[in-house]
Protein backbone atom coordinates (compact mmCIF):
# COMPACT_ATOMS: atom_id res chain seq x y z
CA UNK A 1 0.00 0.00 0.00
CA UNK A 2 1.42 3.48 -1.01
CA UNK A 3 1.63 5.81 2.27
CA UNK A 4 -0.81 8.37 0.03
CA UNK A 5 -3.63 5.45 0.40
CA UNK A 6 -3.01 5.11 4.14
CA UNK A 7 -4.47 8.73 4.32
CA UNK A 8 -7.36 8.33 2.91
CA UNK A 9 -8.91 5.96 5.63
CA UNK A 10 -11.19 8.35 7.76
CA UNK A 11 -10.12 7.15 10.96
CA UNK A 12 -7.62 7.40 12.52
CA UNK A 13 -6.23 10.10 10.56
CA UNK A 14 -2.11 11.43 11.16
CA UNK A 15 -2.96 14.96 11.22
CA UNK A 16 0.75 15.66 11.48
CA UNK A 17 1.66 13.41 8.72
CA UNK A 18 -1.39 14.90 6.56
CA UNK A 19 -0.59 18.94 7.40
CA UNK A 20 3.58 17.92 6.24
CA UNK A 21 2.04 16.58 3.03
CA UNK A 22 -0.44 19.63 2.43
CA UNK A 23 2.74 21.87 3.15
CA UNK A 24 4.93 19.86 0.76
CA UNK A 25 1.57 20.30 -1.96
CA UNK A 26 1.21 16.91 -2.54
CA UNK A 27 -1.59 15.60 -4.40
CA UNK A 28 -2.34 12.78 -2.14
CA UNK A 29 -2.50 14.57 0.97
CA UNK A 30 -4.61 17.37 -0.54
CA UNK A 31 -7.47 14.28 -1.81
CA UNK A 32 -6.76 12.56 1.52
CA UNK A 33 -8.27 16.05 3.10
CA UNK A 34 -10.81 16.10 1.14
CA UNK A 35 -11.68 12.79 1.59
CA UNK A 36 -11.73 12.94 5.33
CA UNK A 37 -13.88 16.13 5.95
CA UNK A 38 -15.30 16.68 3.07
CA UNK A 39 -18.49 14.80 4.14
CA UNK A 40 -18.81 16.84 7.10
CA UNK A 41 -17.51 20.03 5.67
CA UNK A 42 -20.72 19.37 3.61
CA UNK A 43 -22.99 19.00 6.37
CA UNK A 44 -22.04 21.99 7.80
CA UNK A 45 -22.68 24.24 4.22
CA UNK A 46 -26.15 22.83 3.97
CA UNK A 47 -27.01 24.17 6.79
CA UNK A 48 -26.35 27.17 6.18
CA UNK A 49 -26.74 27.99 1.49
CA UNK A 50 -28.81 24.89 1.66
CA UNK A 51 -28.15 21.09 -0.62
CA UNK A 52 -27.44 22.78 -4.00
CA UNK A 53 -24.73 25.83 -3.14
CA UNK A 54 -23.26 23.42 -0.44
CA UNK A 55 -21.09 21.81 -2.64
CA UNK A 56 -19.65 24.80 -4.20
CA UNK A 57 -18.91 25.99 -0.80
CA UNK A 58 -17.26 23.24 0.14
CA UNK A 59 -15.34 23.33 -2.98
CA UNK A 60 -14.37 26.78 -2.36
CA UNK A 61 -13.31 26.35 1.36
CA UNK A 62 -11.19 23.20 0.65
CA UNK A 63 -8.98 25.59 -1.76
CA UNK A 64 -8.58 28.51 -0.13
CA UNK A 65 -7.91 26.23 3.15
CA UNK A 66 -5.19 24.93 0.69
CA UNK A 67 -3.57 27.85 -0.67
CA UNK A 68 -3.69 29.13 3.15
CA UNK A 69 -2.11 26.07 4.63
CA UNK A 70 0.93 27.91 5.58
CA UNK A 71 -0.75 30.29 7.55
CA UNK A 72 -2.37 27.06 9.82
CA UNK A 73 -0.28 27.53 13.02
CA UNK A 74 -1.58 23.82 13.75
CA UNK A 75 -3.09 25.08 17.81
CA UNK A 76 -6.31 23.99 16.67
CA UNK A 77 -7.39 20.36 14.74
CA UNK A 78 -7.24 20.66 10.88
CA UNK A 79 -11.43 19.23 11.30
CA UNK A 80 -11.68 22.88 13.94
CA UNK A 81 -9.79 25.21 11.15
CA UNK A 82 -11.35 23.73 8.41
CA UNK A 83 -15.10 24.19 9.98
CA UNK A 84 -14.15 27.73 10.57
CA UNK A 85 -13.05 28.54 7.02
CA UNK A 86 -16.45 26.45 5.32
CA UNK A 87 -18.78 28.55 7.85
CA UNK A 88 -17.28 32.06 6.68
CA UNK A 89 -17.14 30.92 2.85
CA UNK A 90 -20.99 30.28 3.25
CA UNK A 91 -21.42 33.70 5.15
CA UNK A 92 -19.48 35.01 2.20
CA UNK A 93 -21.90 33.52 -0.35
CA UNK A 94 -24.71 34.53 1.14
CA UNK A 95 -23.14 38.29 1.21
CA UNK A 96 -22.95 38.01 -2.30
CA UNK A 97 -26.84 36.76 -3.07
CA UNK A 98 -28.04 39.83 -0.91
CA UNK A 99 -30.07 41.46 -3.84
CA UNK A 100 -32.55 38.22 -3.39
CA UNK A 101 -35.75 39.71 -1.54
CA UNK A 102 -35.76 38.99 2.12
CA UNK A 103 -38.53 36.37 3.28
CA UNK A 104 -41.03 37.32 5.92
CA UNK A 105 -40.53 35.14 9.08
CA UNK A 106 -43.77 37.01 10.32
CA UNK A 107 -46.37 33.92 8.99
CA UNK A 108 -44.14 31.54 10.83
CA UNK A 109 -44.67 33.85 14.46
CA UNK A 110 -47.57 32.79 16.99
CA UNK A 111 -50.47 34.64 16.56
CA UNK A 112 -52.58 36.83 19.60
CA UNK A 113 -56.04 37.64 20.27
CA UNK A 114 -56.36 41.67 21.05
CA UNK A 115 -56.23 41.30 24.78
CA UNK A 116 -52.65 39.31 24.64
CA UNK A 117 -53.58 35.64 24.68
CA UNK A 118 -51.86 33.75 22.41
CA UNK A 119 -54.55 32.16 19.59
CA UNK A 120 -55.23 28.61 19.53
CA UNK A 121 -52.62 27.03 22.33
CA UNK A 122 -51.51 23.55 21.97
CA UNK A 123 -51.54 20.40 24.74
CA UNK A 124 -48.21 20.26 25.88
CA UNK A 125 -44.58 19.04 24.47
CA UNK A 126 -43.43 15.53 24.89
CA UNK A 127 -40.67 15.37 27.39
CA UNK A 128 -37.14 16.33 25.05
CA UNK A 129 -35.59 12.37 25.75
CA UNK A 130 -38.73 10.71 24.40
CA UNK A 131 -38.90 13.54 21.30
CA UNK A 132 -34.95 12.32 20.74
CA UNK A 133 -35.62 8.53 21.27
CA UNK A 134 -37.44 8.90 17.87
CA UNK A 135 -35.93 8.79 14.83
CA UNK A 136 -37.47 10.73 12.54
CA UNK A 137 -36.46 13.78 15.03
CA UNK A 138 -33.58 14.07 13.25
CA UNK A 139 -35.08 15.04 10.02
CA UNK A 140 -37.68 17.46 11.63
CA UNK A 141 -35.55 19.82 13.26
CA UNK A 142 -33.33 19.71 10.10
CA UNK A 143 -36.12 20.23 7.59
CA UNK A 144 -37.46 23.27 10.34
CA UNK A 145 -33.70 25.08 10.01
CA UNK A 146 -33.96 24.88 6.73
CA UNK A 147 -37.82 26.36 6.63
CA UNK A 148 -36.57 29.62 8.12
CA UNK A 149 -35.71 32.87 6.33
CA UNK A 150 -32.27 32.95 5.89
CA UNK A 151 -31.56 36.08 7.68
CA UNK A 152 -32.94 34.74 10.75
CA UNK A 153 -31.49 31.30 9.72
CA UNK A 154 -28.07 32.19 9.95
CA UNK A 155 -28.10 33.63 13.12
CA UNK A 156 -30.11 30.94 14.73
CA UNK A 157 -26.59 28.45 13.39
CA UNK A 158 -24.34 31.16 14.52
CA UNK A 159 -25.33 31.48 18.21
CA UNK A 160 -27.37 28.28 18.88
CA UNK A 161 -24.87 25.71 17.20
CA UNK A 162 -21.62 27.52 16.20
CA UNK A 163 -21.81 28.33 19.84
CA UNK A 164 -20.74 32.63 18.67
CA UNK A 165 -21.19 35.28 21.19
CA UNK A 166 -23.91 38.09 20.49
CA UNK A 167 -21.32 40.53 19.96
CA UNK A 168 -19.41 37.82 17.31
CA UNK A 169 -22.56 37.10 15.10
CA UNK A 170 -23.05 40.52 14.88
CA UNK A 171 -19.65 41.75 14.26
CA UNK A 172 -20.03 38.40 10.97
CA UNK A 173 -23.12 39.80 9.18
CA UNK A 174 -22.73 43.45 10.05
CA UNK A 175 -25.47 43.75 12.33
CA UNK A 176 -26.00 45.31 15.89
CA UNK A 177 -25.95 42.87 18.85
CA UNK A 178 -29.68 43.99 19.49
CA UNK A 179 -30.39 42.76 16.15
CA UNK A 180 -29.11 38.82 16.80
CA UNK A 181 -31.01 38.88 19.78
CA UNK A 182 -34.30 39.75 17.98
CA UNK A 183 -34.02 37.41 15.01
CA UNK A 184 -32.96 34.56 17.54
CA UNK A 185 -35.58 34.72 19.55
CA UNK A 186 -37.80 35.02 16.47
CA UNK A 187 -36.26 32.07 14.80
CA UNK A 188 -36.44 29.82 17.65
CA UNK A 189 -39.75 30.97 18.01
CA UNK A 190 -40.50 30.11 14.59
CA UNK A 191 -38.56 26.91 14.87
CA UNK A 192 -41.46 26.25 17.82
CA UNK A 193 -43.95 27.05 15.94
CA UNK A 194 -42.87 24.70 12.52
CA UNK A 195 -42.24 21.91 15.39
CA UNK A 196 -45.48 22.06 17.44
CA UNK A 197 -47.77 19.78 15.70
CA UNK A 198 -44.95 17.20 15.52
CA UNK A 199 -43.95 16.82 19.17
CA UNK A 200 -47.22 17.42 21.39
CA UNK A 201 -48.21 14.76 23.70
CA UNK A 202 -49.63 12.05 21.80
CA UNK A 203 -48.02 12.83 18.51
CA UNK A 204 -44.48 11.22 19.40
CA UNK B 1 -48.02 41.73 31.90
CA UNK B 2 -49.72 39.77 29.11
CA UNK B 3 -49.17 36.78 27.47
CA UNK B 4 -47.81 38.54 23.94
CA UNK B 5 -45.66 40.14 26.60
CA UNK B 6 -44.29 37.03 28.28
CA UNK B 7 -43.50 35.50 25.12
CA UNK B 8 -41.41 39.03 23.71
CA UNK B 9 -39.27 39.02 26.73
CA UNK B 10 -38.80 35.31 27.07
CA UNK B 11 -34.96 35.40 25.77
CA UNK B 12 -34.13 37.70 27.92
CA UNK B 13 -35.60 36.13 30.78
CA UNK B 14 -33.80 32.78 29.87
CA UNK B 15 -30.61 35.26 29.54
CA UNK B 16 -30.76 36.55 33.06
CA UNK B 17 -31.15 39.68 31.60
CA UNK B 18 -34.38 41.29 32.89
CA UNK B 19 -34.57 43.78 35.10
CA UNK B 20 -35.89 42.89 38.58
CA UNK B 21 -39.30 44.18 38.54
CA UNK B 22 -39.97 42.99 34.96
CA UNK B 23 -38.50 39.14 36.44
CA UNK B 24 -40.93 39.47 38.75
CA UNK B 25 -44.12 40.80 37.30
CA UNK B 26 -42.77 37.48 34.22
CA UNK B 27 -42.72 34.58 36.96
CA UNK B 28 -45.94 36.09 38.67
CA UNK B 29 -47.65 35.43 35.14
CA UNK B 30 -45.93 32.18 34.64
CA UNK B 31 -46.86 30.88 38.32
CA UNK B 32 -50.61 31.46 37.24
CA UNK B 33 -50.84 31.05 33.38
CA UNK B 34 -50.05 27.39 32.15
CA UNK B 35 -50.37 28.03 28.47
CA UNK B 36 -47.14 30.58 29.00
CA UNK B 37 -45.83 27.89 31.36
CA UNK B 38 -45.97 25.34 28.53
CA UNK B 39 -44.64 27.60 25.65
CA UNK B 40 -41.60 28.42 27.75
CA UNK B 41 -41.25 24.69 28.32
CA UNK B 42 -41.37 24.40 24.09
CA UNK B 43 -39.71 26.82 23.44
CA UNK B 44 -36.70 25.61 25.75
CA UNK B 45 -37.69 21.62 24.22
CA UNK B 46 -36.62 23.73 20.53
CA UNK B 47 -33.45 25.42 21.95
CA UNK B 48 -31.92 21.57 23.07
CA UNK B 49 -33.53 20.09 20.42
CA UNK B 50 -31.63 22.35 17.79
CA UNK B 51 -28.04 21.82 19.53
CA UNK B 52 -28.86 18.44 20.49
CA UNK B 53 -29.64 16.90 16.50
CA UNK B 54 -26.72 19.81 15.06
CA UNK B 55 -23.84 18.53 17.50
CA UNK B 56 -24.83 14.74 17.29
CA UNK B 57 -24.69 14.97 12.86
CA UNK B 58 -21.11 16.64 13.53
CA UNK B 59 -20.15 14.52 16.30
CA UNK B 60 -21.51 11.03 14.32
CA UNK B 61 -19.75 9.07 11.28
CA UNK B 62 -19.46 11.77 8.70
CA UNK B 63 -20.53 10.77 5.49
CA UNK B 64 -19.26 9.15 2.40
CA UNK B 65 -17.96 12.86 0.33
CA UNK B 66 -19.55 12.07 -3.19
CA UNK B 67 -17.04 10.87 -5.49
CA UNK B 68 -17.67 14.03 -8.32
CA UNK B 69 -17.74 16.23 -5.37
CA UNK B 70 -13.87 14.73 -4.77
CA UNK B 71 -13.61 14.73 -8.58
CA UNK B 72 -14.11 18.40 -8.99
CA UNK B 73 -12.36 19.59 -6.03
CA UNK B 74 -9.19 17.83 -7.43
CA UNK B 75 -9.98 19.27 -10.63
CA UNK B 76 -10.53 22.71 -9.29
CA UNK B 77 -7.52 22.66 -7.48
CA UNK B 78 -5.21 21.58 -10.34
CA UNK B 79 -6.52 23.95 -12.68
CA UNK B 80 -5.98 26.46 -10.62
CA UNK B 81 -2.43 25.30 -9.50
Amino acid sequence: MEPSAQLQTPNPINEAALLAGLRDGEDEAFEALVRTYGGRLLQVARRFVGAEEARDAVQEALLSAFKAIDRFDGKSKISTWLHRIVVNTCLMRLRRQKSRPEQSIEPLLPSYLEDGHRAGPGPDWESPERILRRTQTRELVHEAIDRLPENYRTVLLLRDIEGLSGAETGDKLGITTGAVKVRLHRARQALREILDPHLRKGTV
Amino acid sequence: MTCRELIDFLMSYLDGELPAKQQQSFEEHLAVCPECDSYVASYRTTVHLVRQVCSETDDGVPPEVPEDLVGAVLEARRAAS
